[in-house]
């Protein structure tokens, strides 16, 4: 018996309880409609939680594709990075995967000695924590360079109609007389 | 014996569950990026706008005028003399919850008091307390005193509001959110507490007719501009008139389409368009603006700036309207200009000079609508296209909140985009036509310093686009708001980049085939059209 084994076995439950942990950093009403309501479009926060965390415990007890796991982490950190969270609320959501393997495994990972296994399993888990920091600063930078952006984009055109730029140009010197 | 983890160990000090109060109970707290700066005395005062002062939204202290409160509950209670929709909505509501989750604020924040019974509440509270007997038993009335820590909550929230009426489209009662901010905000502003991004614009579309004070040679300068580049890319010389008396039409549209990317492309396309059809018609320096930041202000004030536009159709004699691409402009224009500014004798009942249709909806406004007119003359066959020239483009459209819910416009865009594109694909239905979500900046919410609180509002628009840019390979995003062309190309960026965003009227304007146009190579921004790849790189 390994964990990853019992992690794709009891991968509903997990998904279930980590998903109701993140959810609960919410306020309580609007926990409560993050996880009742189900229609992806109505509640873009709540699916993309949950499929988030599914490709992530997926990989956890698989390959840990990288690349896969980037994808859907990042879209739930691009939610997390401008709500009202401090950096650590932001991606310690990591965290509380450790505190679900733990509760809910324990008693299997105790009875086959698996704490060997249970040290790998959350030190990946450290390693997602730390792409996540890294995600969360690309999306902050992400959106100081949008409002700069913006504030160029809104006068660029205006000023360069009315002249008001003078770009480097080379003169054209009138050499016809020489 | 193994050594047993305790699983709260390394988590016992975090705890990331808000703290569970009544609403009443949690006080307001500004939090960075999701509120607007304060309004500035001079633009106040160019406006006449009372108590305008130098302050700072972030500061403790407001510098409210010593009797900000009486001034406060005697606007209030004007307001619910003079509006019964208010009073009626301040009475009504039985908190089904079923308004709750509609909001694109509250979905993307997730913070409760952006549900729009909640929002409301926030002023219901101070309604029931000053203005109903039940009131008098405070809390278990559902009310409470007016303080300003309560004023500050509802100047937060009803600057988190877009007037998208959303949520109104599932109220059992119909009760319009929209109409409740607006009623805030008005109070809001008899304070001098507008925001500094709706007050500019305010002053200088008071003075110049248009939001960034746009003079009329600057105007025809930036025009200048454009028609350089359409020329460049079509070969055809456009020449418009300014201020032209006498001509049978009278153009409107957003000042954002003469001067801001990707605007100014949609603004290629009118003119191309009124070329191609030798229209006669004539474009207002003074009437230059087809927004209006009156309508997230007061009503009043909304009056006071729409007034140019039947008044400058009088001063040219011209003989019915025209308006471009815009949001919040139509919502003034069909909802309110009529009864606001009119009867518009002078002008006659528009009917299309190439076509005869009689646009029957716009006999009391005289104003037609830009998409009206165009599917009207495709409708007719009365537009050589060539749809290929975008077969570049994988294209969905956005129902604006203005011109979906605010006036039914469903179908002309969509027709349009259909004759002018071969790849076109809605989004989910509950995210279109009157259930849309709002850009999450309308309403006078796209202020740089409140980045944050626009990619949330956004959020649900945004999921919806990435749906179809996943599914169908989207890479276009069209509208007919100026609003939404200014603000989806920062929201789509951040939630998934290499979409663009553009008008209808754009997509019009590359597959019209213009009489005597050289051989097109571009599209109106000057990327090579599909197959002139190669014939670019050439050069």
């Amino acid at each position: 018996m390994k964990i990853s084994v019992l992690l794709s076995e009891k991968k509903r439950e997990i998904a279930k309880t980590w998903f109701d942990l993140i959810v609960e950093t919410y306020p309580q009403d609007t926990a409560n409609f993050l996880k009742t309501q189900k229609n992806r479009f109505g509640n873009p926060v709540g699916h993309t939680i949950s499929e988030g965390i599914e490709v992530v415990l997926e990989e956890l007890s698989g390959e840990m594709d990288f690349a896969r796991i980037s994808k859907y982490l990042d879209n739930i950190i691009r939610i997390r990075a401008i709500q009202d969270f401090t950096p650590s609320q932001a991606v310690g959501f990591i965290f509380l995967l450790k505190k679900v393997i733990r509760e809910e495994l324990f008693n299997e990972i105790h009875a086959n000695h698996l704490f060997d296994e249970l040290l790998v399993i959350e030190s990946k888990i450290d390693q997602l924590a730390n792409i996540s920091f890294d995600m969360y600063i690309a999306c902050r930078e992400k959106i100081y360079k949008l409002k700069a952006n913006e504030l160029r984009n809104r006068t660029s055109r205006i000023l360069k109609m009315s002249n008001m730029f003078k770009e480097a140009e080379v003169e054209e010197k009138d050499t016809a007389g020489f | 014996m193994a050594i047993k983890p305790k699983p709260n160990e390394l988590l016992s000090a975090i705890n990331y569950a808000p703290p569970q109060k009544q609403w009443m109970d949690n006080p307001v707290e500004f939090k960075k990026g999701y509120y607007c700066y304060g309004a500035k005395p001079k633009n106040l005062e160019y406006i006449g706008f009372p108590n305008g002062r130098e302050w700072n939204s972030a500061d403790q202290d407001w510098k409210l005028v010593d009797n900000w409160k009486e001034i406060f509950l005697e606007g209030m209670e004007n307001l619910l003399k003079k509006f019964r929709s208010f009073r009626l909505f301040m009475d009504i509501c039985v908190r089904c919850g079923a308004c709750a989750d509609k909001c694109h604020f509250f979905i993307g924040t997730g913070d409760p008091k952006n549900m729009p019974v909640l929002r409301a509440e926030l002023l219901r509270s101070i309604y029931r307390r000053y203005f109903t007997v039940a009131g008098k038993l405070g809390k278990i009335a559902g009310a409470r005193d007016l303080t300003e820590d309560v004023f500050k909550e509802i100047w937060y929230y009803y600057y988190q509001c877009t007037e998208c009426r959303r949520c109104s489209v599932f109220c059992p009662y119909g009760i319009d959110q929209a109409e409740i901010t607006m009623m805030g905000r008005e109070l809001i502003n008899l304070l001098g507490c507008c925001t500094d991004w709706i007050s500019g614009p305010l002053a200088n579309c008071y003075r110049t007719g248009n939001h960034l004070g746009l003079q009329p040679h600057t105007i025809k300068s930036n025009f200048d501009y454009m028609l350089d580049d359409l020329e460049e890319h079509t070969g055809v010389r456009v020449e418009p008139t300014f201020n032209r008396k006498g001509a049978e039409i009278l153009f409107v549209t957003p000042s954002a389409d003469f001067f801001a990317e990707p605007g100014v492309f949609t603004c290629m396309g009118y003119l191309l368009l009124f070329h191609y059809l030798g229209l006669d018609y004539t474009w207002s320096t003074y009437a230059s603006e087809g927004g209006n930041f009156g309508f997230f202000t007061s009503n009043e004030m909304m009056k006071r700036l729409n007034s140019k536009i039947y008044a400058e159709s009088k001063r040219l004699g011209v003989k019915w309207i025209l308006g471009g691409e815009c949001g919040h402009m139509w919502r003034v224009l069909h909802q309110y200009m009529d009864t606001m500014n009119g009867p518009a004798d002078h002008l006659e009942a528009p009917v299309s000079p190439f076509t005869g249709t009689k646009f029957e909806n716009a006999k009391s406004t005289k104003m037609v609508h830009i998409s009206e007119f165009t599917a009207d003359l495709i409708k007719h066959g009365k537009l050589k296209l060539d749809k290929s020239r975008n077969d570049n483009l994988n294209v969905t459209f956005h129902d604006s909140c203005n011109t979906s819910r605010g006036m039914g416009i469903f179908e002309e865009p969509r027709y349009i985009i259909n004759s002018v594109c071969n790849h076109f694909h809605e989004m989910p239905d509950s995210t279109t036509r009157e259930n849309t979500f709002c850009c999450g900046s309308g309403s006078g919410l796209n202020a740089g310093e409140i980045e944050e609180l626009r990619m949330l509002g956004g959020l649900p628009r945004a999921n919806a686009v990435k749906y179809v840019k996943e599914k169908h390979g989207v890479n276009m995003l069209s509208c007919i708001c100026a609003i939404d062309r200014a603000v989806l190309p920062p929201l789509i960026d951040y939630w998934m980049p290499d979409v663009g965003v553009c008008g209808v009227s754009e997509l019009l304007g590359n597959a019209l085939i213009m009489p005597g146009e050289k051989e097109r190579e571009n599209n109106l921004r000057g990327e090579p059209l599909p197959g002139m790849e190669e014939k670019g790189e050439e050069e």
